[in-house]
Formats: C-alpha cells, sequence, structure tokens
C-alpha cells in the first residue's frame, strides 16, 4: 500500500472577489505530493499559481472563496481555524515569495527575523535561537553570519536577502517549502546560485518542494514533476521529463516551441513561433477549456465544459478533449 | 465612499457661500442694531437663535460673520497661492542654491506656528482683519511653495519633460504649459484646506481680540463676549462655534472629496 | 525635521545594484559603516542654524519692522524729546546689528532683559509662567498621543467597517472644531453644568494659596483636553494611514507565513514601522500645540507662557515678546531635532543614508 501523500490538494477551487463581481480564478485543482518529491508549477501570470499556493498555506486574501479539499498529512486545511493553520505555517509548511527586496521587515534584525520562527513555534530563549539562526544564516551562504546576525535588510543586496528568507522557511525544518517564482526578482547570474541552494537544501532536509516558476528552464531543471496551468486550471501534469518529451497539450506545445533556442536552424527573417490572442481576464473566464479559441485545434465541444484530465502515459495527464489530434498532428511534424 | 465626502463637503460649502451671499441682501434683523431691553434673550420666532448682551440678533450676527470668514480665507488662501505656488515652480524649476534658499526660507517659517506670526504682526501693525488676512496670508506661502515644488519636481523627473526639453522647449514655458496643468489638482486641494485652515485661525485671531474689530461681526468675537456670559446664556457661547465647525467641516470633506475625485492615483484606499 | 516630512522616499531599495561578491559567497563583506554621527552632526548643524534663522526673523519684524519702538511705547502725542531719552535709554539709536547681537548674547547667557511693563526681569516671569506652560503641553502631548494612536489603531483594524468609519467621521468633526471653542463647550459642561471643575484660573504647584499638584493637575486637566482633542483628531487619522499602508507591505505577508497571528504580526511588525511616519506629525503638530496653548490659556486664564505673550503684546511689551516668540520658537526646533533622533531610532535605514 502506497503511504498518505504528504500533500494532496483534490477539487480546490479558488473565488475571488473582484470589483467586477466574482471570479473563479482556480478551477479544479488537483494533484498530490509525496514526501521528499519536488513539483513544479508553470504558467503565465495570473494563471491561477501564486493563489494556489496562498490557498495552501491559508493567506488567501479577504473575500477569498475556496472549495475542495487540501490535505496535508492527512489532515484537512480548508475550513480550519487560523490558530491551527498557525501552527503549520513557519513550521510545517513554509514559503519564500517572490520579491526578496520588500520581504523582510526593514527595522528589524535579520537575526531577529531569522529566529522569529524558532522562537515562536519550539519556544527557544533568545539565545538559543540566536544560535540556531546563525548556524542557519552560514548553511544559507551569508558570511560572517555571527557578525551580520544583527544587521539589518537594507544592508544586504537582493541575493542575499533572498538567501535570508530561505533560512527563515527553513528555520523549524518543514516537511513542505513552497517557492513562489524565488527567482524571478533577481539577476541571471544569481538565479543559478539561489536555486542550485534550494535543490541542495531540499535533498538535504528530505523536504517536499513546489516551485512556482513561468521560467521554463527553471522547472525542466529543478523538479522531478510538473503542473503546467493556463487560466485557473492545470492542463497538463507529469513527469518533468515527460512533459517536455510529449508536450501532450496544446498549450504546453506552443509554449515549448516559442523558446527562443539557440542552435536550432531558422531562415533569416523566419518569425518566432507564438500562440495567438490573449489570456482571458478574470472576470471573463469561459466556462469551457480556457485555452479554447487560442488553441490551434479548438472544436465546438471545447467550450462546453472543463477537459476531464486524460491519461496520456505513466502518472501523466492532461485537459484536452482532442488529445490524440494533438499527438498525431505533432507526429506529422507540424506544431 | 468618495463622493460621500465630497458631496457633504461641497453642500456644506455652499450653505456657507450663500449665508455671506444672502447677508449682502438681507438679514432678519440688522446686526449692528442694538437693543438692550431685548437683550440675551433665547430663541423665539422673533429672533431665531436669540439676542446677544446687546441685544443684537445672533442669526444676523452669523450670517454677516459669514463674510468675514470668507474674505479671510479667499485673500489669504490668494497670496500664498500665487506666490507660495510662483516660489515653488521656481524651485522646481531652477533647482540648485535656488531651490535651497527657497526651500530652507520655507522650513524656517515652520519653527513659527502660524497663530504665532500673525499675532506677532497684530502686535507690531496693530489688529483688524486687513492685518490678520496678510499675516495668514504671508504664512501660506511656505506652505504652498512646498507642496508646489514637491509636486512639481516629481513632474520634472518624468520622461515627457525630457521630451519637451529635447524639442527646444524652455523652462518657463515648459513650467507653464506642463508641470502647472499636471499639478493643479494638488493645488487645488491644497487651497481648500488651507481656506478652511484660514477661517480657523481668523477665528481664534478674533477671539483674542486680533481679528475682525467691532463693529463688524464675526464668529470668533462673538464666542469670546460670549464666554463672559456663559452662566447667564450658555447656548451664545455653543452658535457660533457650531458655524465655525460646519464652515471647516465642510471645506475640509470638500477637499477630501476634490483629492479623491481628481486625483485616484493620490487617493489612499479609506 | 521637516526633511523628514519631504524626505523623498527611504533609500530606493529597489535601485541598489546587487554585488557581485554575491557569486563567492564566502568572501568576507565589509559591514557598511554606521552613520549616526555623521546624521547627529548634520542634525545638530539644521538646529543651530534654524535657530539662528528664526532669531534674526523674530528680531526683524519686531525691532526693525515697528520703527521707532519708544514712539510706539509712548504713544503719538508724546513729547519729541521725552521720546529720546528714552529711546537713548532703551538703546534704541544703536545699529539694528549692534542691538542684535546684545539681545542674542543676552539669550546665550540667559539674561532676557527686563519687562517694560512689569518691571521686573523678563527671565523671572518666563521661568514662572513655564511652570505652567510646559506640564500643560505635556499632559496635551500625552492625551493628544493616547487617543489618537488608540482610535487609529482600531480604525486600522476595523477597515472600512462601522467602527472605522465611526472613528473618522469623529476625527472630521475633531478637525474641524476651534480648540478655543472646544474648551468654551467644556467649560459649559463640566463647570457650569456639573460642576465638576471651576471655569478658570490656576492655584498653583505649591500648598499655599489653596494650591498643591493635585489641585494644579485638576486646573491643567480641562485645556489639556481641549488642545488634545483637535490634535488628536488629526493624528488619528495619519495613524490609521500609516497602519493600513504598512499592513499592505510584503513583510506582513511573510509575518503571516511564519505562523504569526494577525495580531503579533500587528504589535511586533507593523506597529514600529507605522510608527515613522506618526512621530514624524507628532513632532510638527509641537508648534501647534504651542499656538494653542496661547488661545487656550486665554480660555481659561491661565496664568502661563501664552498668556504672558498676548498680554504683553496689549502692553506693548515688545521685550517680553521677543523673548518669549524665540523661546517658544526654540522648544519647537529642539522638539522637531529630538523627532528626527527618534526617528533614527526607529528606523535604521534612515542613519545609513546619511540623510
Amino acid at each position: 500500500m502506497t503511504p498518505l501523500p504528504l500533500l494532496d490538494v483534490s477539487g480546490l477551487t479558488i473565488e475571488l472577489a473582484t470589483h467586477r463581481g466574482p471570479a473563479t480564478a482556480v478551477r479544479d485543482v488537483g494533484f498530490a505530493l509525496a514526501r521528499g518529491e519536488t513539483l513544479g508549477l508553470i504558467g503565465e501570470s495570473g494563471c491561477g499559481k501564486s493563489l494556489t499556493a496562498l490557498a495552501l498555506m491559508g493567506l488567501l486574501p479577504e473575500g477569498a472563496r475556496v472549495g475542495g479539499s487540501i490535505r496535508f498529512d492527512g489532515q484537512e486545511l480548508l475550513g480550519q481555524s487560523d490558530a491551527v493553520l498557525q501552527r503549520l505555517r513557519g513550521n510545517r509548511i513554509a514559503m519564500v515569495f517572490q520579491e526578496p527586496m520588500t520581504a523582510l521587515n526593514p527595522v528589524h534584525s535579520i537575526g531577529r527575523q531569522v529566529a522569529e520562527p524558532l522562537r515562536l513555534h519550539r519556544g527557544l530563549s533568545a539565545r538559543a535561537a540566536r544560535q540556531e539562526a546563525i548556524a542557519l544564516l552560514d548553511r544559507v551562504g551569508i558570511p560572517q553570519a555571527a557578525l551580520r546576525f544583527d544587521a539589518h535588510p537594507h544592508q544586504f543586496s537582493g541575493g542575499q536577502r533572498q538567501r535570508i528568507t530561505i533560512a527563515m522557511a527553513l528555520a523549524c525544518g518543514p516537511d513542505l517549502l513552497i517557492a513562489d517564482e524565488p527567482t524571478t526578482a533577481l539577476d541571471a547570474t544569481v538565479q543559478q546560485q539561489i536555486l542550485d541552494l534550494i535543490a541542495e537544501l531540499v535533498a538535504e532536509r528530505g523536504m517536499a518542494l513546489v516551485l512556482i516558476s513561468h521560467d521554463l528552464g527553471v522547472i525542466a531543471q529543478n523538479v522531478d514533476r510538473m503542473l503546467v496551468m493556463y487560466g485557473g486550471s492545470v492542463v497538463e501534469n507529469g513527469p518533468t521529463e515527460a512533459v517536455f518529451a510529449h508536450m501532450a497539450h496544446p498549450y504546453t506545445r506552443g509554449l515549448l516551441a516559442a523558446r527562443p533556442q539557440w542552435g536550432v536552424a531558422r531562415q533569416p527573417g523566419q518569425r518566432l513561433p507564438t500562440i495567438p490572442g490573449t489570456v482571458p481576464e478574470l472576470a471573463d473566464l469561459p466556462t469551457g477549456c480556457p485555452f479554447a479559441g487560442r488553441c490551434a485545434f479548438t472544436v465546438a465541444d471545447c467550450h462546453s465544459a472543463l477537459p476531464l484530465p486524460v491519461t496520456v502515459g505513466r502518472d501523466h495527464a492532461a485537459r484536452c478533449i482532442r488529445i490524440d489530434t494533438v499527438a498525431a498532428a505533432a507526429r506529422g511534424g507540424s506544431v | 465612499m468618495r463622493h460621500r465626502s465630497f458631496m457633504a463637503g461641497a453642500v456644506l460649502t455652499a450653505l456657507l457661500l450663500l449665508a455671506a451671499a444672502v447677508s449682502w441682501v438681507w438679514t432678519p434683523h440688522s446686526p449692528y442694531d442694538m437693543d438692550l431691553a431685548a437683550k440675551l434673550q433665547p430663541p423665539s420666532l422673533q429672533h431665531w437663535l436669540g439676542t446677544d448682551a446687546f441685544g443684537r440678533d445672533v442669526a444676523s450676527l452669523l450670517l454677516v460673520g459669514a463674510r468675514s470668514s470668507i474674505l479671510v480665507g479667499v485673500i489669504a488662501v490668494g497670496i500664498g497661492l500665487t506666490v507660495g505656488t510662483g516660489l515653488g515652480l521656481l524651485a522646481a524649476a531652477r533647482r540648485g542654491w535656488v531651490e535651497e534658499l527657497v526651500m530652507r526660507l520655507a522650513d524656517f517659517t515652520f519653527a513659527f506656528p502660524a497663530l504665532l506670526l500673525a499675532i506677532m504682526l497684530a502686535a507690531v501693525f496693530g489688529a483688524g482683519l486687513v492685518n490678520s488676512i496678510i499675516a495668514i496670508g504671508i504664512f501660506y506661502i511656505p506652505t504652498f511653495a512646498r507642496v508646489t515644488r514637491a509636486s512639481a519636481q516629481s513632474i520634472w523627473s518624468r520622461d515627457f519633460i525630457l521630451a519637451a526639453q529635447a524639442c527646444g522647449k524652455g523652462r518657463w514655458r515648459i513650467t507653464w504649459e506642463h508641470v502647472l496643468p499636471n499639478i493643479a489638482s494638488v493645488l487645488i486641494v491644497q487651497a481648500t484646506i488651507q481656506f478652511a485652515l484660514a477661517i480657523l485661525a481668523e477665528a481664534a485671531l478674533s477671539y483674542l481680540g486680533l481679528g475682525t474689530q467691532p463693529p463688524q461681526p464675526s464668529w470668533g468675537r462673538m464666542l469670546s463676549e460670549a464666554q463672559t456670559l456663559m452662566f447667564q446664556a450658555p447656548l451664545l457661547a455653543v452658535w457660533p462655534g457650531v458655524a465655525i465647525a460646519l464652515a471647516v467641516l465642510g471645506l475640509n470633506l470638500l477637499g477630501d472629496g476634490l483629492r479623491d475625485l481628481l486625483d485616484p492615483r493620490l487617493a489612499r484606499r479609506r | 525635521m521637516f526633511a523628514a516630512m519631504l524626505r523623498p522616499k527611504r533609500p530606493d531599495d529597489a535601485s541598489r545594484p546587487q554585488s557581485p561578491s554575491d557569486a563567492r559567497t564566502h568572501t568576507a563583506v565589509a559591514l557598511p559603516p554606521d552613520f549616526m554621527g555623521l546624521f547627529l552632526f548634520k542634525r545638530l548643524f539644521t538646529l543651530i542654524a534654524t535657530l539662528i534663522g528664526a532669531s534674526v526673523v523674530v528680531f526683524l519684524v519686531l525691532e526693525i519692522l515697528p520703527g521707532n519702538a519708544a514712539q510706539m511705547l509712548m504713544g503719538p502725542d508724546a513729547a519729541p524729546e521725552a521720546v529720546a531719552a528714552l529711546a537713548t535709554q532703551l538703546g534704541l539709536d544703536q545699529p539694528a546689528l549692534q542691538r542684535y547681537g546684545q539681545w542674542v548674547g543676552g539669550l546665550l547667557v540667559g539674561d532676557l532683559g527686563t519687562s517694560y511693563a512689569y518691571g521686573s526681569p523678563v527671565r523671572d516671569l518666563v521661568l514662572e509662567r513655564l511652570a505652567l506652560t510646559v506640564p500643560l503641553a505635556v499632559m496635551a502631548m500625552l492625551l493628544t498621543t493616547v487617543l489618537a494612536l488608540a482610535a487609529g489603531l482600531y480604525a486600522a483594524a476595523r477597515h472600512n467597517r462601522w467602527g472605522d468609519v465611526g472613528v473618522m467621521g469623529l476625527a472630521q468633526i475633531g478637525i474641524a472644531i476651534p480648540n478655543f471653542w472646544f474648551a468654551i463647550l467644556l467649560i459649559l459642561l463640566f463647570s457650569v453644568k456639573l460642576q465638576w471643575f471651576s471655569a478658570g484660573g490656576f492655584p498653583g504647584w505649591t500648598e499655599d494659596a489653596g494650591g498643591g499638584p493635585l489641585q494644579a493637575l485638576q486646573a491643567l486637566l480641562l485645556p489639556a483636553l481641549a488642545l488634545a482633542v483637535v490634535q488628536a483628531a488629526i493624528l488619528a487619522r495619519i495613524t490609521r494611514s500609516a497602519v493600513l499602508d504598512v499592513l499592505r507591505e510584503d513583510f506582513v505577508r511573510t509575518a503571516r507565513a511564519k505562523g504569526l497571528s494577525q495580531r503579533a504580526a500587528l504589535w511586533g511588525h507593523v506597529l514600529r514601522n507605522a510608527m515613522i511616519p506618526v512621530v514624524t506629525v507628532m513632532g510638527l503638530q509641537f508648534a501647534n500645540l504651542l499656538a494653542g496653548t496661547i488661545v487656550v490659556e486665554n480660555v481659561f486664564y491661565l496664568p502661563g507662557l501664552g498668556r504672558l505673550i498676548f498680554q504683553s503684546i496689549a502692553n506693548r511689551d515688545l521685550i517680553v515678546v521677543r523673548n518669549c516668540v524665540m523661546l517658544l520658537a526654540a522648544l519647537v526646533v529642539v522638539v522637531n531635532f529630538v523627532v528626527d533622533l527618534l526617528y533614527a531610532v526607529i528606523d535604521p535605514r534612515v542613519k545609513a543614508s546619511g540623510l
């Protein structure tokens, strides 16, 4: 019998209150994550990936309505009181955010901020927490950690601040780390270092990781499994290699085809393939498949209902009613 | 929510202006008529708000008193707006030592509360409405200068100004054509707020006897006269204060409402 | 002080380049020097410069402008010889610069001259009056702070609900009320109607003549309240908007993600950041508070500094006016200096930017 997954999300639906009325931002998202497993969430801005992450933490904005189920280690999180969720946050589930420049409180020292979860969840004394915080800062690569414990965030660069937030997230040894676009706001050279750091720490501590990004390269190299999101739904879901190899869903296909690539022979003047059209607005999400209309394979039935997941391989599924046609077209050489 | 503020403010301000305007044409009684036999009467059909220590009709006094308040507001704000904005625009356009000088001068005056400056000037030049208006107006110059400079500076740093300069437009033309229209909304809001403060300042000065002189009615002076009679006619001390409070409240609400309407980017989410 | 208000924004974090030394994570990175010394020096310099500037303005307004002070004192009908004699006696025939120097010199050693009207040294007069005005100002400031912080925090916590609307509505009214009228209303209610407090006067801090600390404080309570209400209304609005602004910041979300409750995040993270604009405004408000004491002391017949200034103006006692105004200005400047220092303590970024 397979052990219970650490994280089991099913039918997650999030409705936001916008000034144009309620909008379904996330529709029927489901996935499971085992201990130590890494999962990537990829999609464009506005596809609902950050909201999904916030839902896992219970930190959705006021006015958001959530449906479905999120089970963490067997415990249902949705509908729990804030007190219960507070005990999990920063303790067993931790999150690292996108903007390192503003993620830290400017008036407290970084050491105090890293030590805060230790004092809160493990009840450590100030001195003991300080020791551990210094060790953590050292582990994430902040030089002279003991000296810099009392320094303030403005004295650090963006990359360093992100390391500090990672240290903060790891302080209590969480089972699950959620990293929401942790490197998007950083310089290219620093991005790789941070990703490597996260990968090391995840392996070292056997944490499960949910990594969110809009960058295919980041996803390709850092996670075992991936979810492709569009318009609030998961359109494709499977092991990273398989998804990149087969690209079952037309959106995934379009996404990967749109990458500029070195060494690919192109005729001069030949344009980079793009996906025609634009992402629909949250409040205007169509009832059927969110990609219908922009998709080259659209038919009338696409607009009627959100397609059910269709298995295309081992642990690999995509929401499309025309999977076979798409696959056939791919084999035929056209994109 | 925002519109409510503006509407309420507009209504109250309109009432204030109306009161002053009406007072030119008609008042229930003449505010200068003293009738000692009828002094300190409570509100009645004849005297809607009662009479004061000299038998004058309170309602009429309030209506005519509105004139002083508005006069102070208009002229003081006018002085501050023209001179202060001019200085602020100059500082923002010229930068360098001109800006430093203007701003340092503005800073100095902040060591003096407005009232203190007005009192000092009244001491030197004597009491009276004109002097208090000038004093208040002079104090408003640095206020407007600072606000103007701050907003103008943010406009100057924008790219479209750079484009205008690249076209060969001089600093003054740019100020007039581009900077001023963009900061107009900030200035309008500030002017409304300063108008309200001017009414408060004039009331305080009149209360101290340094503002409007008798027999010209003034809300502030009415309050000081009423204070000596608190035990005999407590209501006398209430009406002028209500008038002042409503006028100031109206202007503040108007200013807040205008701020939300004219420049939604700057509007704080309430 | 006012630089604090105009400070464009906090040092623009996002524009700081990320150091390439990040690539070599274990290279020693020097801690930036603590600029506290430089900060203090700059502030002190501004303080002195402003004091000098203020003294020049006061001198100009009260000495140069009125022309012949002796003429004013004696009135338009006095004989010219008498006026001239008085002028010489007062030292008014000396050049302006010299008079200025003498005045400032006197200020620095504590010699404030002699009052025309009272005939006694101004310094004694002032000290006597300060014994009332300073406690009054302190009480008012305390009341303001307590009222404003409580109201502002409450309104921010009940953002957009009835509690918020109610408190902010009251604040709007509070701003519109003249402080001397509120004082009169307080007297009407508590002295005339309820007879709990006297309608004015000050019994003194010492036991003789019916005074004593408790009686003195009681006499100062209504005046302090009158002063405090208007200031508190303004400060409450600022507090509320400061708290709401900070609540929107990313680091509050980080704090919640660490497992802090709303309340813990509010007290531990939001408050200190929100205090930055609040403290700035409090400093600026002190000037208004002092101006308010002039009026309020008149309402309650309190023998304080404000009343002294006012009476001296009526008496044409320009020496007293000059020195008292300078004293008030100095108080304002010093308080703002302290506020600037506080600012640096609360917000560590201020020192580093060297502003």
